[in-house]
């Protein structure tokens, strides 16, 4: 991409943005109760899309008034950047079923969010539906600018036949702490079984770290964010020893610093990987695979195991004229038929406690997606911070320098992430 | 008073003001794709900007040069300056070396010729992201070329070596665009007058001394056109360091002044910053073009 034509789309967002000024015509407080059509957008997976289609034919059918159109998020490099340049035109839908909490405290400074809990009783509808695991998605100023609608708590995944060929029990191998992690992934590299014993990308994109540090600090740190309280948490002590286990990893070539093209686990090129439940309608008939949660320091009880969430969330956007019939669509989505039926169609967890219970038949139906529904209730999210991408990629810069490539030493390449890190998280 | 009219007329659209209409959607097209922003990234870099929704009011401040400040003081900007430095340094001579030598060779009667033009000039016209996948299959740590030097491979691997992953790109680069320089040769070679080749002949000159007195002066301003584009393309290089070293790696090693606007501007939300590093790079590529141009038409 040449500098000019980045210059041309930066001002062509800002011209947008100016052209549309002054362009919505309602009020906030007339919006929001308003009601008539309006328009959502969907993720692009074709379980979601067709979940998608039936909820909207569902409420079609039950208000014909107040239509709902629904297509997929526009193509783009993230769905985040073409939310985000949407935002800055005013051409975003009312309501988007893919909003990474991530991109939220971004959207909120854009003005492009209309706080959930303006809507009467919305509040307590979100923490109800979702219980304690919907304060993480609460923004600093106390408001609800998400509705916490679905997880894919990450666990590890293992390759039976890899295992079964290093000589590694196939059924329950030990892999709860980080010495049996690193002796099984060195049985699985040295005797040839895969090239790697696992592959998170190598690459330095902010959100990689969701899929290589994160989960295990989460469960090292007994359900920590990056960042509590405006202060940076990974470089604890418990930070330092994920950060080492990793560096371990990459240092003897059990885990590949380059970037593969094409899913390792599922060609056999990694025996392990760091993924939800969505991944297992994708390796079935592909790998013979097993799942454990993600390694912890010395061992800990799996019902005490934190993972990360890798949740999207739906929220309401500023452009929406009809946000009354957006409230009660996004009320109607998340119902517990609504989320039942997300359920059995995608295999990813609805944000809500204790699941094993809502929905007993199909988690007997189900076996294998146990396991995720007992590892949603202790998720953690991305920290609900300003300048939260930027966070992310201070983090992965520091990550990828010290543990990934081993240039620099851990302790201070993580400290002087931490003290930038402090500032931007108290600076806006 | 008509003949003041039109005189005002005349003075604004010149004595052919068809002209100016055929002009026209061209000139609007550079205003808009080229010159407002351009114009608008210097505002933004003065201000402390974000994007916003339609309506939104928000305090955009002027902040004089703090946003050249963050940049300035930036590691891994001043990384990225230095990475773009390394990959001019091999980029820009091996493109004009090979271009001219290869459409020398191509400009001469020689078998498959068609063939060979159209096979330079593929990769250029071929997106990078579908190249990239074959170039990622021969230099990875168990790929083609790494296979072929055996013991002599590289280690780290090429792709993840902080001293060779600017300079594989680099030939990546090359590579991709040598169809496009070999054809602007091709068309400067065709105005180099035969006489000046059977003079040489007459004189006793040999194939190189006849590419080096007659072709190499014969093509000068086709050089200094190559030269500078190369220079300003390869000053913008994005799209090889997002895909082929994952994103700027290893290490930053690879990221370039454009992608760090990418992460800055649309991925963290600091469209003032990024403007700031491109207004940055549009002087550095303007005062190193117009040197070179110095340099390489001096005598002419």
């Amino acid at each position: 991409m040449k500098s000019w034509k980045l210059a041309g789309i930066l001002a062509a967002v800002a011209a947008i943005g100016v052209a549309g000024c002054g362009g919505a015509g309602l009020s906030a407080a007339d919006a929001a109760k308003a009601h008539g059509p309006i328009t959502i957008w969907y993720s692009n997976n074709a379980d979601e899309i067709a979940w998608g289609k039936q909820m909207v034919a569902a409420w079609n059918t039950a208000h014909p008034a107040e239509k709902v159109t629904a297509q997929e998020v526009p193509a783009g490099k993230s769905s985040e950047e073409v939310i985000g340049a949407a935002i800055t035109a005013g051409t975003e839908p009312c309501l988007i079923f893919n909003t990474s909490p991530a991109a939220v405290p971004q959207f909120q400074k854009q003005a492009g969010l209309v706080p959930l809990d303006d809507f009467p009783g919305a509040t307590a509808y979100i923490q109800q539906r979702s219980g304690s695991l919907a304060t993480q998605y609460k923004s600093p100023d106390g408001k609800f600018y998400q509705l916490p609608w679905k997880s894919n708590p990450v666990q590890i995944f293992y390759n039976k036949k890899v295992f079964a060929k290093a000589g590694l029990s196939a059924t329950s191998p030990k892999l709860a702490t980080y010495a049996d992690f690193l002796a099984a992934a060195q049985k699985i590299v040295s005797s040839g079984a895969a090239k790697y014993a696992i592959l998170p990308a190598p690459s330095s994109e902010f959100y990689q770290s969701w899929f290589d540090f994160y989960p295990l600090f989460a469960a090292a740190s007994g359900g920590q964010q990056l960042v509590e309280n405006g202060k940076a948490q990974f470089s604890s002590e418990t930070g330092l020893k994920v950060a080492e286990f990793w560096r371990s990893l990459y240092a003897q070539n059990l885990a590949g610093k380059e970037t593969y093209q094409g899913d390792a686990f599922a060609d056999g090129k990694a025996g392990m990987a760091i993924v939800g439940p969505w991944a297992i309608k994708v390796y079935q008939n592909k790998v013979d695979w097993g799942v454990v949660p993600v390694p912890t320091p010395t061992g800990m009880p799996v019902n005490a195991i934190h993972t990360f969430s890798d949740a999207k969330n739906v929220a309401m956007y500023a452009s929406c004229k009809n946000r009354a019939t957006a409230w009660d669509v996004l009320k109607f989505a998340t119902s517990k038929d609504q989320d039942g039926k997300w359920l059995s169609q995608t295999g990813q967890m609805p944000l809500r406690p204790d699941l094993a219970r809502l929905y007993p038949q199909y988690f007997v139906a189900n076996p294998l997606y146990t396991g995720f529904a007992d590892a949603a209730s202790r998720t953690v999210e991305v920290p609900n911070v300003a300048n939260s991408v930027t966070i992310w990629q201070t983090f992965r810069d520091a990550y990828s320098k010290s543990v990934i490539f081993g240039t620099a030493a851990v302790k201070s390449t993580l400290d002087g992430a931490a003290q930038k890190v402090d500032s931007l998280a108290t600076s806006a | 008073m008509t003949t003041a009219i039109a005189g005002r007329r005349l003075r604004l659209l010149g004595q052919q003001p068809i002209g100016a209409a055929f002009v026209a959607p061209y000139a609007i097209f550079l205003a808009v794709v080229f010159a407002y922003p351009l114009v608008f990234a210097v505002y933004m870099s003065f201000h402390r900007y974000f994007f916003t929704a339609p309506g939104a009011i928000v305090d955009r401040p002027f902040v004089g040069l703090a946003n050249y400040w963050t940049v300035l003081t930036d590691p891994a900007v001043a990384r990225s300056f230095g990475n773009i430095a390394v990959f001019l340094v091999i980029n820009v001579p091996l493109t004009v070396g090979l271009s001219l030598v290869l459409a020398s060779a191509l400009n001469a009667a020689i078998r498959f010729r068609t063939f060979l033009r159209v096979s330079y000039y593929v990769p250029y016209i071929t997106a990078s992201v579908a190249v990239v996948g074959v170039w990622m299959f021969l230099f990875n740590s168990g790929g083609l070329v790494n296979q072929l030097l055996g013991p002599l491979a590289p280690s780290p691997s090429w792709l993840i070596n902080s001293s060779l992953a600017m300079p594989t790109i680099a030939i990546f680069v090359t590579w991709k665009q040598l169809g496009y320089f070999i054809l602007l040769y091709l068309a400067a070679l065709q105005n180099v007058p035969n006489e000046l080749y059977e003079a040489a002949d007459v004189d006793g000159a040999g194939r190189t001394r006849k590419f080096w007195s007659v072709t190499v002066p014969g093509v000068r301003p086709a050089t200094t056109l190559v030269f500078i584009l190369a220079m300003i393309t390869g000053a913008n290089l994005f799209t090889e360091p997002y895909l082929l070293t994952g994103g700027g790696g290893p290490d930053g090693a690879s990221t370039s002044p454009v992608f760090l606007m990418y992460q800055k501007g649309i991925e963290q939300g600091q469209p003032d910053v990024a403007s700031a590093i491109g207004v940055l790079l549009v002087i550095g590529v303007l005062i190193v073009s117009l040197a070179s141009r110095r340099v390489l038409e001096r005598g002419q």
